[in-house]
């Protein structure tokens, strides 16, 4: 087991490595020049070429992506000789637009992700997963058919029109939820857990609408065919009670899709969920990234898609192991 | 595998017991199945699966149960375990065991009894053991739903019992999981689980068919040796005619979800008495006739969408036109028995007697 852990842990961080060259060489070839940006209403070839060399752009490609993954071990010092100044550990660069350390604006903006993050997950799975597992176990009856119908409807509606609907109703017309402040980022801030929950309530809901309908799918077909399993039949005929049958026997052996797709999904909205962010104004790692992106602020940018994929590759890693603790059979001797 | 021929005699079996006839009926018989019938609605219509099964079983008896596939053999086991409740299936008639109707129990005095009262072996040991828990977990389990017993109680009791099914290292076995045992050794877990309650009737439904012939006869010969003990009824589904002959005491033969013929072991192969099981019987290869071919029955067996009218066999009976006017295809044969022996016929016993020459 712990082998296992090493080795996926070795892996990891070798993609990793390859993520970030791979990403650093596409802003590197991209159309995008920051140096114009940088400089300036009153551009002059001389500036530009100032512009760039205290952004280091006037290096070789593979010295600066030395440079920048040097960043992640230790401090360095950045801009243009003479005019250096220290950018400290983990250094992912400054910003181009307010010259801040990319790492002082990720770490202000992924608490809103967070908070975003768990609690549409939690609400999804569980509603995911529960109705899933009860269209199964009705499996063809009125109540499958509305949990199915219902699982389309929430699949095919867009974040813009949950999100939007929900702010409608909720805040405008009744008033029942505040409107979505940024002084709330943590359950455990000066307001409490409770205005952290009111505060994220709408936002969850919108993600839990889109997520939750794929969830009920997968896990509505999985149990079916696990349900339908010998060794279901066998758990029945040793007399366990149904309660036993369909959690024990079934769930653990029909869930293991879900736990794939729970680990991407977790992933991909850590890297930050930008539509969602944007229609709640809710600062974090995708509305970031957004600005960023439109600004041509290419530090930024190039971090939160480093940090998306890590968020990503270490979700699956995360997966491999929950595998290997669910199916004995994955687990390498 | 044993032939019939090279077969030891059986144990005597006991008085006939007619197998269909409500008119002898037998109170206080342990398991007594009557008019049992089965049938699945579907898309495409009702399944007949099971059509008015009829049999006795006693304890320290064994029933063997055979016929070609979708003859409805799982069927009838299923629902004598009650499997089917829950289900679309639609269960009528009457399985009166000890007393109980299995059929119009309902699904929590049916629990009591599964794995308590009645175990069941099932095909394929690796699909019917579940892949996640450790052998010994799952037997422990089956212990502990029907007994009082503290988890080392139930350990202990599986590791006993894992002894005795011929695992050796019980005790190391317990806590390894179902892919590290070999076909043999599943079969005997799986056999151990369904015997850790000791339970008066064992239901296997074909038992041997996923192993190779070597094992065969040892899980055989274990089934057979653990029954002893126990004095436990076994009914035996499977469509090896061979193992029949090895260990049961009396045959019932399906086709199309009915009983064609039903008697003692010895009365069954040697004085056949339905054109069907002749079939069956001549359709085994033997080391003798060496003709190097094999003697199929032709034809497909009926749909159970829509059975014929007539004699379920009479399609493919090559003894259909000896019954005379038509009878087999209008008219479904009555079940009628003698001495203990019953067939589905319209075929007279002297007839079936000269065919059975004629061979």
């Amino acid at each position: 087991m712990i082998r296992f852990i090493l080795r996926r842990t070795g892996s990891l961080f070798l993609l990793l490595v390859a993520v970030s060259f791979i990403t650093f060489t596409l802003f590197q070839f991209g159309p995008a020049d920051p140096a114009s940006a940088a400089c300036g209403q009153e551009c002059t070839p001389e500036r530009v070429q100032e512009a760039r060399v205290a952004l280091g752009m006037d290096q070789p490609f593979l010295v600066q992506y030395v440079e920048y993954m040097r960043g992640l071990f230790s401090s360095r010092m950045i801009g243009a000789p003479g005019a250096e100044s220290l950018c400290q550990w983990p250094c992912l660069g400054k910003s181009f637009q307010t010259n801040e350390n990319v790492s002082d604006i990720i770490a202000r903006s992924l608490p809103y992700t967070f908070s975003m993050a768990i609690g549409a997950l939690v609400l999804w799975t569980l509603s995911g997963v529960g109705l899933g597992l009860l269209a199964a176990l009705r499996k063809g009856s009125a109540t499958d058919k509305f949990i199915v119908g219902a699982a389309s409807v929430g699949v095919s509606l867009p974040i813009p029109v949950t999100g939007l609907f929900l702010l409608l109703v909720f805040v405008n017309q009744f008033h029942l939820l505040p409107f979505t402040t940024n002084e709330i980022n943590s359950p455990f801030g000066p307001q409490g857990p409770l205005a952290w929950v009111l505060n994220y309530l709408l936002p969850w809901i919108a993600l839990a609408v889109l997520f939750s309908a794929s969830y009920i799918r997968v896990t509505r077909t999985n149990m079916i065919e696990t349900f339908g399993e010998d060794f279901i039949r066998t758990a029945r005929a040793k007399g366990l009670a149904p309660r036993t049958v369909t959690f024990k026997h079934g769930v653990r052996a029909g869930i293991t899709p879900v736990v794939t797709m729970l680990g991407m999904d977790i992933g991909l909205l850590l890297g930050g969920a930008v539509l969602t962010e944007q229609i709640f104004s809710v600062p974090g790692l995708g509305f970031t990234a957004v600005r960023a992106a439109v600004s041509g602020d290419l530090p930024v940018t190039m971090a939160i898609t480093m940090l998306a994929a890590f968020f990503v590759i270490v979700a699956n890693v995360v997966v491999d192991l929950a595998y290997a603790a669910i199916d004995p059979r994955v687990r390498l001797q | 595998m044993t032939q019939p021929q090279t077969r030891p005699t059986a144990v005597a079996a006991p008085a006939p017991k007619p197998a269909s006839a409500p008119r002898a009926v037998m109170t206080g018989a342990f398991l007594e199945v009557r008019n049992l019938s089965v049938k699945f609605p579907t898309d495409d219509g009702v399944v007949s699966a099971v059509n008015g099964m009829d049999f006795t079983l006693e304890r320290g008896q064994t029933l063997g149960i055979v016929g070609e596939s979708g003859s409805g053999k799982s069927v009838t086991s299923q629902a004598l375990m009650g499997l089917l409740k829950g289900t679309s299936a639609q269960v009528t008639g009457e399985a009166l065991f000890q007393g109980k109707d299995l059929v119009t129990l309902p699904e929590a005095g049916m629990r009591q009894l599964r794995g308590r009262n009645i175990g069941m072996i099932f095909q394929d040991p690796l699909s019917a053991l579940h892949p996640f828990y450790t052998v010994g977990h799952q037997i422990a389990e089956a212990y502990l739903v029907h007994n009082k017993a503290t988890k080392k109680q139930a350990r202990a009791a599986a590791v006993d019992m894992l002894g005795r099914v011929g695992i050796p290292s019980p005790d190391m076995r317990f806590d390894e999981y179902p892919h590290h045992f070999s076909g043999g050794m599943r079969q005997r877990a799986m056999i151990a689980m369904a015997l850790i309650c000791e339970p008066e009737l064992l239901i296997a439904d074909e038992p041997t068919t996923a192993l190779d012939v070597t094992v065969q006869a040892q899980i055989l010969d274990l089934m057979s040796e653990l029954q002893q003990e126990t004095n436990s009824a076994l009914i035996l589904i499977t469509h090896d005619l061979g193992v029949v002959a090895e260990v049961c005491d009396d045959v019932l033969v399906m086709y199309g979800g009915q009983c064609v013929e039903s008697g003692p072991v010895d009365e069954i192969f040697y004085n056949t008495r339905h054109p069907y099981t002749l079939g069956l019987l001549n359709s085994m290869p033997t080391l003798t006739t060496g003709s190097g071919k094999l003697n199929p029955i032709p034809g497909q067996p009926p749909s159970l969408l829509a059975l014929p009218q007539g004699c379920i066999f009479s399609a493919r009976c090559e003894y259909a036109a000896l019954a005379g006017d038509g009878v087999c295809e209008s008219q479904r044969p009555q079940f009628t028995s003698e001495d203990g022996h019953g067939t589905r016929c319209h075929l007279s016993g002297p007839q079936i007697l000269s065919i059975r020459n004629s061979r």
